[in-house]
Protein backbone atom coordinates (compact mmCIF):
# COMPACT_ATOMS: atom_id res chain seq x y z
CA UNK A 1 0.00 0.00 0.00
CA UNK A 2 1.05 3.31 -0.84
CA UNK A 3 2.77 5.68 1.97
CA UNK A 4 0.72 9.07 1.48
CA UNK A 5 2.31 10.46 5.16
CA UNK A 6 2.82 14.40 4.62
CA UNK A 7 3.88 16.86 6.72
CA UNK A 8 1.64 20.00 7.09
CA UNK A 9 3.89 21.93 5.18
CA UNK A 10 3.82 19.48 2.33
CA UNK A 11 0.34 19.36 2.43
CA UNK A 12 0.06 23.06 2.22
CA UNK A 13 2.44 23.05 -0.70
CA UNK A 14 -0.06 21.23 -2.52
CA UNK A 15 -2.36 23.92 -2.42
CA UNK A 16 -2.43 27.00 -4.61
CA UNK A 17 -3.66 30.60 -4.63
CA UNK A 18 -7.23 31.07 -6.24
CA UNK A 19 -8.19 27.21 -5.28
CA UNK A 20 -11.48 26.50 -4.07
CA UNK A 21 -11.15 24.62 -0.36
CA UNK A 22 -13.15 22.26 1.16
CA UNK A 23 -12.76 22.38 5.31
CA UNK A 24 -14.48 19.59 7.03
CA UNK A 25 -16.14 19.43 10.52
CA UNK A 26 -18.65 21.73 11.58
CA UNK A 27 -19.00 24.66 13.07
CA UNK A 28 -16.53 24.38 16.08
CA UNK A 29 -16.62 20.91 16.28
CA UNK A 30 -13.37 18.47 14.65
CA UNK A 31 -11.99 21.30 12.67
CA UNK A 32 -8.76 20.60 10.71
CA UNK A 33 -7.47 23.72 12.39
CA UNK A 34 -3.57 22.63 12.41
CA UNK A 35 -4.08 22.62 8.43
CA UNK A 36 -6.05 26.08 9.03
CA UNK A 37 -3.13 27.42 10.95
CA UNK A 38 -0.28 25.76 7.89
CA UNK A 39 -2.42 28.16 5.20
CA UNK A 40 -2.43 30.88 7.55
CA UNK A 41 1.79 30.74 8.10
CA UNK A 42 1.60 30.12 4.51
CA UNK A 43 1.47 32.61 1.21
CA UNK A 44 -1.73 31.05 -0.02
CA UNK A 45 -4.42 33.70 -0.94
CA UNK A 46 -7.60 34.68 -2.83
CA UNK A 47 -9.42 31.33 -1.16
CA UNK A 48 -12.75 30.02 -2.02
CA UNK A 49 -13.83 28.59 1.11
CA UNK A 50 -16.38 25.67 1.43
CA UNK A 51 -17.32 25.09 5.18
CA UNK A 52 -19.49 23.88 7.63
CA UNK A 53 -18.07 27.17 8.91
CA UNK A 54 -16.66 27.53 12.68
CA UNK A 55 -13.85 29.54 13.48
CA UNK A 56 -11.63 28.15 10.41
CA UNK A 57 -13.67 30.45 8.49
CA UNK A 58 -12.98 33.56 10.78
CA UNK A 59 -9.50 33.23 11.18
CA UNK A 60 -8.90 32.78 7.28
CA UNK A 61 -11.27 35.38 6.55
CA UNK A 62 -9.13 37.79 9.64
CA UNK A 63 -5.66 36.59 7.60
CA UNK A 64 -6.97 37.96 4.38
CA UNK A 65 -6.62 34.61 2.76
CA UNK A 66 -10.59 34.51 1.59
CA UNK A 67 -11.82 35.76 -1.63
CA UNK A 68 -15.23 34.43 -1.36
CA UNK A 69 -17.05 31.85 1.34
CA UNK A 70 -19.79 29.04 0.61
CA UNK A 71 -21.39 28.50 3.80
CA UNK A 72 -25.18 27.95 5.65
CA UNK A 73 -23.97 28.96 9.03
CA UNK A 74 -21.08 30.26 10.52
CA UNK A 75 -20.66 29.56 14.30
CA UNK A 76 -18.89 28.59 17.40
CA UNK A 77 -21.31 26.49 18.53
CA UNK A 78 -21.02 27.84 22.45
CA UNK A 79 -20.69 31.20 20.51
CA UNK A 80 -23.01 31.56 18.16
CA UNK A 81 -21.23 33.76 15.71
CA UNK A 82 -17.71 33.94 14.66
CA UNK A 83 -16.13 37.80 15.03
CA UNK A 84 -13.53 37.83 12.64
CA UNK A 85 -16.72 36.20 9.63
CA UNK A 86 -19.09 39.08 10.97
CA UNK A 87 -16.38 41.66 10.35
CA UNK A 88 -15.58 40.09 7.02
CA UNK A 89 -19.11 40.45 5.52
CA UNK A 90 -19.84 44.01 7.59
CA UNK A 91 -17.32 45.27 5.42
CA UNK A 92 -17.89 43.89 1.85
CA UNK A 93 -14.05 42.06 2.35
CA UNK A 94 -15.19 38.55 1.21
CA UNK A 95 -17.90 37.28 -1.57
CA UNK A 96 -20.45 35.03 -0.25
CA UNK A 97 -22.67 31.99 -1.33
CA UNK A 98 -25.21 31.42 1.24
CA UNK A 99 -26.88 28.39 0.78
CA UNK A 100 -29.20 25.82 3.10
CA UNK A 101 -27.39 23.73 5.01
CA UNK A 102 -29.20 20.62 3.32
CA UNK A 103 -28.50 22.32 -0.18
CA UNK A 104 -24.89 22.37 0.91
CA UNK A 105 -25.25 18.76 1.87
CA UNK A 106 -26.62 17.73 -1.94
CA UNK A 107 -24.24 19.84 -3.64
CA UNK A 108 -21.49 18.06 -1.99
CA UNK A 109 -23.00 14.95 -2.61
CA UNK A 110 -23.62 15.64 -6.72
CA UNK A 111 -20.47 16.68 -6.77
CA UNK A 112 -19.24 13.31 -5.38
CA UNK A 113 -21.59 11.20 -7.49
CA UNK A 114 -20.05 13.37 -10.49
CA UNK A 115 -23.61 14.64 -11.81
CA UNK A 116 -24.59 18.47 -12.54
CA UNK A 117 -27.03 18.63 -9.54
CA UNK A 118 -29.59 17.07 -7.50
CA UNK A 119 -32.84 18.38 -7.29
CA UNK A 120 -34.38 19.65 -3.54
CA UNK A 121 -37.15 21.99 -2.60
CA UNK A 122 -35.27 23.36 0.22
CA UNK A 123 -34.37 26.77 -1.23
CA UNK A 124 -37.68 27.09 -2.80
CA UNK A 125 -39.02 30.52 -1.92
CA UNK A 126 -36.41 31.81 -0.01
CA UNK A 127 -33.77 34.45 -0.28
CA UNK A 128 -31.15 31.96 -1.44
CA UNK A 129 -32.58 32.02 -4.51
CA UNK A 130 -32.31 36.03 -4.39
CA UNK A 131 -28.67 36.02 -3.22
CA UNK A 132 -27.28 33.17 -5.40
CA UNK A 133 -29.04 34.62 -8.99
CA UNK A 134 -26.81 31.71 -10.58
CA UNK A 135 -29.05 28.93 -8.54
CA UNK A 136 -31.76 27.10 -11.58
CA UNK A 137 -34.72 25.19 -11.29
CA UNK A 138 -35.93 21.93 -12.47
CA UNK A 139 -39.03 20.66 -13.54
CA UNK A 140 -39.52 16.94 -12.49
CA UNK A 141 -39.84 14.84 -16.11
CA UNK A 142 -42.35 12.64 -14.33
CA UNK A 143 -46.45 12.99 -14.16
CA UNK A 144 -45.87 15.46 -10.75
CA UNK A 145 -44.40 18.14 -13.03
CA UNK A 146 -42.80 19.56 -9.65
CA UNK A 147 -40.57 22.65 -9.52
CA UNK A 148 -37.69 22.06 -7.54
CA UNK A 149 -34.24 23.79 -6.89
CA UNK A 150 -31.20 22.06 -8.86
CA UNK A 151 -28.47 22.15 -5.97
CA UNK A 152 -25.29 22.92 -8.86
CA UNK A 153 -22.56 20.12 -7.88
CA UNK A 154 -19.86 22.15 -5.18
CA UNK A 155 -16.89 20.70 -7.01
CA UNK A 156 -13.47 21.38 -4.86
CA UNK A 157 -9.99 21.73 -5.80
CA UNK A 158 -8.55 20.52 -2.65
CA UNK A 159 -10.11 19.34 0.37
CA UNK A 160 -8.89 18.56 4.01
CA UNK A 161 -11.15 17.14 7.13
CA UNK A 162 -9.78 15.91 10.26
CA UNK A 163 -9.74 12.38 12.13
CA UNK A 164 -9.13 10.68 15.29
CA UNK A 165 -7.21 8.11 13.94
CA UNK A 166 -5.55 7.39 10.33
CA UNK A 167 -3.21 4.95 9.18
CA UNK A 168 -0.11 5.59 6.82
CA UNK A 169 -2.36 4.81 3.57
CA UNK A 170 -5.09 7.70 4.72
CA UNK A 171 -8.00 5.29 5.92
CA UNK A 172 -9.20 7.23 8.91
CA UNK A 173 -11.63 6.57 11.57
CA UNK A 174 -13.55 8.98 13.42
CA UNK A 175 -14.36 7.69 17.31
CA UNK A 176 -17.21 10.52 17.98
CA UNK A 177 -20.96 10.47 17.70
CA UNK A 178 -21.09 12.78 13.87
CA UNK A 179 -18.58 11.86 11.11
CA UNK A 180 -20.75 14.87 9.59
CA UNK A 181 -20.33 15.48 5.56
CA UNK A 182 -16.04 14.73 5.80
CA UNK A 183 -16.64 12.06 3.30
CA UNK A 184 -18.51 13.89 1.01
CA UNK A 185 -15.79 16.84 1.10
CA UNK A 186 -13.26 14.44 0.26
CA UNK A 187 -15.25 12.77 -2.44
CA UNK A 188 -15.84 16.24 -3.74
CA UNK A 189 -12.36 17.02 -3.93
CA UNK A 190 -9.71 16.58 -6.90
CA UNK A 191 -6.73 16.54 -3.80
CA UNK A 192 -7.97 15.30 -0.84
CA UNK A 193 -6.15 15.58 2.72
CA UNK A 194 -7.16 13.85 6.00
CA UNK A 195 -5.04 15.28 9.20
CA UNK A 196 -5.33 13.17 12.21
CA UNK A 197 -4.96 12.96 16.03
CA UNK A 198 -2.47 9.94 15.68
CA UNK A 199 -1.20 7.29 13.08
CA UNK A 200 -1.90 4.09 13.96
CA UNK A 201 -1.22 0.38 12.43
CA UNK A 202 -4.01 -0.57 10.21
CA UNK A 203 -4.14 -3.91 12.72
CA UNK A 204 -4.80 -1.11 15.40
CA UNK A 205 -8.38 -0.03 14.24
CA UNK A 206 -10.43 -2.36 15.49
CA UNK A 207 -9.27 -1.97 19.21
CA UNK A 208 -10.23 1.29 18.82
CA UNK A 209 -13.99 1.28 17.79
CA UNK A 210 -16.28 -0.77 16.21
CA UNK A 211 -16.53 -0.91 12.37
CA UNK A 212 -18.91 1.85 11.59
CA UNK A 213 -16.28 3.77 12.54
CA UNK A 214 -13.34 3.68 10.10
CA UNK A 215 -15.50 5.67 7.94
CA UNK A 216 -12.87 7.29 5.65
CA UNK A 217 -11.71 4.75 2.90
CA UNK A 218 -7.96 5.31 1.37
CA UNK A 219 -9.72 5.27 -2.10
CA UNK A 220 -11.01 8.97 -0.65
CA UNK A 221 -7.12 10.27 0.25
CA UNK A 222 -3.98 11.53 -1.03
CA UNK A 223 -2.39 12.65 1.74
CA UNK A 224 -2.37 12.00 5.62
CA UNK A 225 -0.93 13.97 8.39
CA UNK A 226 -0.47 13.51 11.74
CA UNK A 227 -0.96 16.37 14.14
CA UNK A 228 -1.94 15.90 17.86
CA UNK A 229 -4.03 18.50 18.74
CA UNK A 230 -4.91 18.95 15.08
CA UNK A 231 -8.61 20.37 15.99
CA UNK A 232 -7.80 22.54 19.16
CA UNK A 233 -9.62 24.39 19.86
CA UNK A 234 -12.38 23.22 18.07
CA UNK A 235 -13.99 19.88 19.71
CA UNK A 236 -12.38 16.25 19.35
CA UNK A 237 -14.23 14.39 21.11
CA UNK A 238 -13.16 11.33 22.44
CA UNK A 239 -9.93 12.45 22.25
CA UNK A 240 -10.53 15.97 23.68
CA UNK A 241 -13.58 18.56 24.43
CA UNK A 242 -13.75 22.10 22.82
CA UNK A 243 -11.10 24.27 24.96
CA UNK A 244 -14.21 26.76 25.61
CA UNK A 245 -11.39 29.05 27.80
CA UNK A 246 -9.05 29.32 24.83
CA UNK A 247 -12.49 30.05 22.18
CA UNK A 248 -13.42 32.77 24.34
CA UNK A 249 -10.12 34.43 24.57
CA UNK A 250 -10.30 34.22 20.74
CA UNK A 251 -13.40 35.76 20.37
CA UNK A 252 -12.27 38.43 22.95
CA UNK A 253 -9.20 39.13 21.14
CA UNK A 254 -10.90 39.36 17.82
CA UNK A 255 -12.77 42.25 19.13
CA UNK A 256 -10.16 44.47 19.82
CA UNK A 257 -7.29 45.05 17.47
CA UNK A 258 -4.74 45.70 19.94
CA UNK A 259 -5.72 42.04 21.76
CA UNK A 260 -6.00 40.48 18.00
CA UNK A 261 -2.30 41.30 17.69
CA UNK A 262 -0.95 39.96 20.99
CA UNK A 263 -3.41 36.80 19.92
CA UNK A 264 -1.71 36.55 16.26
CA UNK A 265 1.57 36.90 18.05
CA UNK A 266 1.40 34.34 20.74
CA UNK A 267 -0.74 31.80 18.62
CA UNK A 268 -0.34 32.43 14.91
CA UNK A 269 2.71 32.95 14.50
CA UNK A 270 4.73 30.76 15.42
CA UNK A 271 4.99 26.73 14.10
CA UNK A 272 2.53 23.96 15.15
CA UNK A 273 4.52 22.68 17.59
CA UNK A 274 5.22 26.57 18.87
CA UNK A 275 1.14 26.73 19.04
CA UNK A 276 0.56 23.82 21.09
CA UNK A 277 2.95 24.66 23.41
CA UNK A 278 1.02 28.04 24.08
CA UNK A 279 -1.53 27.11 24.71
CA UNK A 280 -0.62 24.26 27.25
CA UNK A 281 0.69 27.71 28.71
CA UNK A 282 -2.59 29.38 27.93
CA UNK A 283 -4.15 26.32 30.07
CA UNK A 284 -1.87 26.99 33.07
CA UNK A 285 -2.62 30.26 32.84
CA UNK A 286 -6.61 30.02 33.01
CA UNK A 287 -6.50 27.25 35.80
CA UNK A 288 -4.09 29.85 37.66
CA UNK A 289 -6.63 32.84 37.40
CA UNK A 290 -9.23 33.80 39.54
CA UNK A 291 -11.94 33.48 36.91
CA UNK A 292 -10.49 30.59 35.44
CA UNK A 293 -12.58 26.90 35.61
CA UNK A 294 -15.51 29.46 36.74
CA UNK A 295 -17.58 28.29 33.82
CA UNK B 1 -59.30 46.41 21.47
CA UNK B 2 -59.77 46.53 25.44
CA UNK B 3 -57.28 44.52 27.70
CA UNK B 4 -58.38 41.03 28.62
CA UNK B 5 -59.76 40.33 32.06
CA UNK B 6 -57.00 39.92 35.02
CA UNK B 7 -55.61 36.24 35.28
CA UNK B 8 -57.00 33.40 37.13
CA UNK B 9 -53.36 32.13 37.79
CA UNK B 10 -51.49 33.52 40.65
CA UNK B 11 -47.61 32.43 40.71
CA UNK B 12 -47.15 31.45 37.31
CA UNK B 13 -44.79 32.84 35.36
CA UNK B 14 -44.25 34.08 32.29
CA UNK B 15 -41.69 31.77 30.97
CA UNK B 16 -44.34 29.11 32.75
CA UNK B 17 -46.84 30.42 30.26
CA UNK B 18 -44.32 30.48 26.66
CA UNK B 19 -43.28 27.04 27.80
CA UNK B 20 -47.59 25.77 27.79
CA UNK B 21 -47.48 27.90 24.61
CA UNK B 22 -44.78 25.83 23.38
CA UNK B 23 -45.72 22.16 24.46
CA UNK B 24 -49.36 23.26 22.56
CA UNK B 25 -47.34 23.39 19.09
CA UNK B 26 -46.65 19.87 19.64
CA UNK B 27 -50.56 18.53 20.42
CA UNK B 28 -52.10 16.27 18.27
CA UNK B 29 -48.41 14.87 17.12
CA UNK B 30 -47.35 10.82 16.81
CA UNK B 31 -43.83 9.63 16.27
CA UNK B 32 -42.28 12.75 14.63
CA UNK B 33 -38.69 14.08 16.27
CA UNK B 34 -39.32 16.82 17.99
CA UNK B 35 -36.76 19.62 17.63
CA UNK B 36 -37.10 22.96 19.65
CA UNK B 37 -34.02 25.49 20.12
CA UNK B 38 -34.25 28.00 22.85
CA UNK B 39 -35.00 27.18 26.67
CA UNK B 40 -38.78 27.68 26.63
CA UNK B 41 -39.40 25.38 23.11
CA UNK B 42 -37.22 22.52 24.64
CA UNK B 43 -39.25 22.46 27.93
CA UNK B 44 -42.12 22.96 25.94
CA UNK B 45 -41.36 19.95 23.70
CA UNK B 46 -40.35 18.34 26.66
CA UNK B 47 -43.77 19.01 28.54
CA UNK B 48 -45.51 17.87 25.74
CA UNK B 49 -43.73 14.22 25.59
CA UNK B 50 -44.79 13.90 29.28
CA UNK B 51 -48.15 14.85 28.73
CA UNK B 52 -50.69 14.49 25.66
CA UNK B 53 -48.01 14.02 23.00
CA UNK B 54 -46.13 10.65 24.15
CA UNK B 55 -45.07 8.96 20.60
CA UNK B 56 -42.49 12.19 20.37
CA UNK B 57 -38.85 11.95 19.58
CA UNK B 58 -36.24 13.98 21.79
CA UNK B 59 -32.21 14.21 20.46
CA UNK B 60 -29.82 14.98 22.80
CA UNK B 61 -28.70 17.81 21.02
CA UNK B 62 -25.64 16.49 19.70
CA UNK B 63 -25.97 13.10 17.39
CA UNK B 64 -28.62 10.78 19.14
CA UNK B 65 -32.25 10.16 19.93
CA UNK B 66 -32.85 10.12 23.99
CA UNK B 67 -34.87 7.81 25.13
CA UNK B 68 -37.56 8.90 28.01
CA UNK B 69 -37.94 12.34 28.79
CA UNK B 70 -34.52 13.99 29.98
CA UNK B 71 -34.82 17.54 32.39
CA UNK B 72 -33.74 20.66 30.64
CA UNK B 73 -29.38 20.86 30.86
CA UNK B 74 -29.16 16.83 32.20
CA UNK B 75 -25.71 15.93 31.71
CA UNK B 76 -24.98 14.02 28.72
CA UNK B 77 -23.78 10.76 31.18
CA UNK B 78 -27.38 10.63 32.39
CA UNK B 79 -28.99 10.11 28.86
CA UNK B 80 -30.24 6.89 27.45
CA UNK B 81 -29.71 6.87 23.69
CA UNK B 82 -32.14 4.71 21.47
CA UNK B 83 -30.48 5.69 17.57
CA UNK B 84 -27.67 6.99 15.99
CA UNK B 85 -29.20 10.79 14.40
CA UNK B 86 -26.17 12.38 12.94
CA UNK B 87 -26.38 15.12 10.65
CA UNK B 88 -26.45 13.58 7.63
CA UNK B 89 -29.20 11.68 8.57
CA UNK B 90 -31.36 14.75 10.10
CA UNK B 91 -31.69 15.57 6.50
CA UNK B 92 -33.19 12.39 6.32
CA UNK B 93 -35.96 13.22 8.57
CA UNK B 94 -36.24 16.54 7.49
CA UNK B 95 -36.76 15.65 3.79
CA UNK B 96 -39.44 13.32 4.88
CA UNK B 97 -41.49 15.47 7.01
CA UNK B 98 -40.93 13.69 9.96
CA UNK B 99 -40.24 16.43 12.54
CA UNK B 100 -41.98 19.19 13.54
CA UNK B 101 -39.51 22.02 14.71
CA UNK B 102 -39.70 25.14 17.05
CA UNK B 103 -36.85 27.69 15.61
CA UNK B 104 -35.89 31.07 16.80
CA UNK B 105 -36.31 34.00 15.10
CA UNK B 106 -34.22 37.49 14.83
CA UNK B 107 -37.00 39.01 12.07
CA UNK B 108 -40.46 37.77 11.50
CA UNK B 109 -42.88 39.41 9.34
CA UNK B 110 -46.78 39.45 8.68
CA UNK B 111 -46.75 36.41 6.11
CA UNK B 112 -44.37 34.51 8.66
CA UNK B 113 -40.67 34.76 6.95
CA UNK B 114 -38.38 34.45 9.18
CA UNK B 115 -34.66 36.15 9.05
CA UNK B 116 -31.72 34.35 10.81
CA UNK B 117 -29.28 35.47 8.05
CA UNK B 118 -28.31 38.94 8.57
CA UNK B 119 -29.79 42.21 9.22
CA UNK B 120 -29.50 44.74 6.22
CA UNK B 121 -28.50 44.30 3.09
CA UNK B 122 -27.61 40.90 2.62
CA UNK B 123 -24.78 41.87 0.37
CA UNK B 124 -23.50 43.89 3.36
CA UNK B 125 -25.06 43.33 6.13
CA UNK B 126 -25.46 45.75 8.73
CA UNK B 127 -25.17 42.88 11.10
CA UNK B 128 -23.75 39.41 10.23
CA UNK B 129 -26.13 36.65 11.51
CA UNK B 130 -25.08 32.79 11.64
CA UNK B 131 -26.71 32.34 8.41
CA UNK B 132 -29.99 30.62 6.78
CA UNK B 133 -28.71 27.18 8.52
CA UNK B 134 -31.93 24.86 7.46
CA UNK B 135 -34.37 27.30 7.61
CA UNK B 136 -35.03 27.05 4.13
CA UNK B 137 -35.21 23.24 3.81
CA UNK B 138 -37.33 22.85 7.31
CA UNK B 139 -39.96 25.38 6.14
CA UNK B 140 -40.94 23.51 2.90
CA UNK B 141 -40.87 20.38 4.22
CA UNK B 142 -42.56 19.59 7.73
CA UNK B 143 -44.19 21.72 10.18
CA UNK B 144 -42.45 25.29 11.33
CA UNK B 145 -43.29 27.41 14.24
CA UNK B 146 -40.84 30.49 15.87
CA UNK B 147 -39.76 31.49 19.23
CA UNK B 148 -39.10 34.82 19.85
CA UNK B 149 -38.68 35.79 23.42
CA UNK B 150 -38.24 39.95 22.74
CA UNK B 151 -40.88 40.61 20.82
CA UNK B 152 -40.64 44.02 19.72
CA UNK B 153 -40.70 46.60 16.24
CA UNK B 154 -37.39 45.29 15.93
CA UNK B 155 -37.93 41.72 15.51
CA UNK B 156 -41.68 41.41 14.59
CA UNK B 157 -41.13 43.28 11.31
CA UNK B 158 -43.37 44.63 8.18
CA UNK B 159 -40.70 42.74 5.76
CA UNK B 160 -37.37 40.38 7.08
CA UNK B 161 -34.30 41.25 5.18
CA UNK B 162 -33.38 38.00 4.60
CA UNK B 163 -35.94 35.06 4.05
CA UNK B 164 -34.41 32.59 5.43
CA UNK B 165 -37.49 30.74 6.87
CA UNK B 166 -40.42 30.60 3.72
CA UNK B 167 -43.65 32.53 5.20
CA UNK B 168 -46.90 31.47 3.23
CA UNK B 169 -46.78 34.32 1.12
CA UNK B 170 -43.36 33.05 -0.66
CA UNK B 171 -44.58 29.50 -0.17
CA UNK B 172 -47.26 30.16 -2.56
CA UNK B 173 -45.47 32.49 -4.78
CA UNK B 174 -42.84 29.42 -5.03
CA UNK B 175 -45.38 26.89 -6.70
CA UNK B 176 -46.65 23.53 -5.36
CA UNK B 177 -43.26 22.15 -4.44
CA UNK B 178 -42.70 24.72 -2.00
CA UNK B 179 -46.32 24.68 -0.55
CA UNK B 180 -47.12 20.63 -0.75
CA UNK B 181 -46.13 20.00 3.06
CA UNK B 182 -44.91 23.95 4.37
CA UNK B 183 -47.09 25.05 7.37
CA UNK B 184 -46.05 27.49 9.97
CA UNK B 185 -48.21 26.51 12.64
CA UNK B 186 -47.34 28.82 15.31
CA UNK B 187 -44.90 32.09 16.76
CA UNK B 188 -44.83 31.88 20.48
CA UNK B 189 -43.53 35.37 22.01
CA UNK B 190 -43.13 36.55 25.44
CA UNK B 191 -46.20 38.43 24.61
CA UNK B 192 -48.53 36.21 22.90
CA UNK B 193 -49.16 33.48 20.77
CA UNK B 194 -49.53 33.86 16.81
CA UNK B 195 -50.77 31.94 13.85
CA UNK B 196 -51.78 32.04 10.32
CA UNK B 197 -54.85 30.84 10.55
CA UNK B 198 -56.92 33.50 8.22
CA UNK B 199 -57.99 33.95 4.81
CA UNK B 200 -55.01 35.43 2.93
CA UNK B 201 -52.42 33.85 5.57
CA UNK B 202 -51.50 36.65 7.31
CA UNK B 203 -50.42 36.60 11.28
CA UNK B 204 -53.24 36.47 13.37
CA UNK B 205 -53.12 36.80 17.89
CA UNK B 206 -54.32 33.74 18.93
CA UNK B 207 -53.71 34.37 22.61
CA UNK B 208 -52.00 36.97 25.24
CA UNK B 209 -50.09 35.80 28.05
CA UNK B 210 -51.74 36.82 31.37
CA UNK B 211 -50.90 40.53 32.27
CA UNK B 212 -50.14 41.57 28.40
CA UNK B 213 -53.33 43.07 26.52
CA UNK B 214 -53.69 43.61 23.20
CA UNK B 215 -51.92 46.74 22.91
CA UNK B 216 -49.46 45.93 24.58
CA UNK B 217 -48.96 43.37 21.44
CA UNK B 218 -50.31 45.76 18.92
CA UNK B 219 -47.70 48.36 20.18
CA UNK B 220 -44.41 46.15 19.92
CA UNK B 221 -45.44 44.56 16.49
CA UNK B 222 -44.27 46.96 12.95
CA UNK B 223 -46.91 45.15 10.86
CA UNK B 224 -50.79 45.41 11.72
CA UNK B 225 -52.01 42.38 13.05
CA UNK B 226 -55.20 40.51 12.44
CA UNK B 227 -57.12 40.77 15.41
CA UNK B 228 -60.02 38.94 16.38
CA UNK B 229 -62.87 39.80 18.53
CA UNK B 230 -62.28 37.81 21.48
CA UNK B 231 -58.65 37.37 22.25
CA UNK B 232 -58.08 34.56 25.06
CA UNK B 233 -55.25 33.86 27.72
CA UNK B 234 -52.67 31.90 26.81
CA UNK B 235 -54.02 28.66 29.07
CA UNK B 236 -52.60 28.15 32.24
CA UNK B 237 -50.49 25.49 33.20
CA UNK B 238 -52.65 22.62 34.74
CA UNK B 239 -51.64 21.91 38.68
CA UNK B 240 -49.57 18.39 37.19
CA UNK B 241 -47.78 20.54 34.73
CA UNK B 242 -46.46 23.05 36.61
CA UNK B 243 -44.64 20.11 39.03
CA UNK B 244 -43.50 18.69 36.07
CA UNK B 245 -42.26 21.89 34.94
CA UNK B 246 -40.93 22.69 38.33
CA UNK B 247 -39.83 19.64 39.93
CA UNK B 248 -38.87 17.07 37.19
CA UNK B 249 -38.01 19.07 33.49
CA UNK B 250 -36.08 22.72 34.72
CA UNK B 251 -35.88 21.94 38.80
CA UNK B 252 -32.90 24.50 38.04
CA UNK B 253 -35.39 27.21 36.87
CA UNK B 254 -33.34 28.06 33.75
CA UNK B 255 -36.81 29.11 32.00
CA UNK B 256 -36.78 32.45 33.85
CA UNK B 257 -33.42 33.49 32.98
CA UNK B 258 -34.50 33.26 29.71
CA UNK B 259 -37.93 35.31 29.92
CA UNK B 260 -38.18 37.43 33.44
CA UNK B 261 -41.72 38.05 35.32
Amino acid sequence: MADKRLSLEDLTGELHSGMTIGIGGWGSRRKPMAAVRAILRSDLSDLTVVSYGGPDVGLLCAAGKVAKVVFGFVTLDSIPTDPHFKVARQTGAVEAMEIDEGMFYLGLLAASQRVPFLPTRAGLGSDVMRVNPSLRTVTSPYEDAEELVAMPALHLDAAVVHVNRADSSGSGQILGPDPFFDELFLGAADRRFVTTERIIDTEQFASEGPLQTMCISRLLTDGVVETAGGAHFTACVPDYARDEEFQRAYVAAASDPDGWAGFEERYLAVDEAGYQAATRAAAAEFAASPMGGAK
Amino acid sequence: MGAPAAPDSPGVSRAEFCAIACAEVFRGDGEVMASAFGTAPALGARLARMTFAPDLVLTDGDAALVHGTPALGAPPSTLVLESHMPYRKVFDVVWSGRRNLIMMASQIDRTGNQNISAIGDWARPKVQLVGVRGAPGNTVNHSTSYWVPNHSTRSFVEQVDVVSGVGYARAAAAGPAAGRYHEIRHVVSNLGVFDFDTPDRVMRIRSVHPEVTVDDVVEATAFELVVPPDIPHTRTPTPAELELIRNMLDPRGLRNREVRG
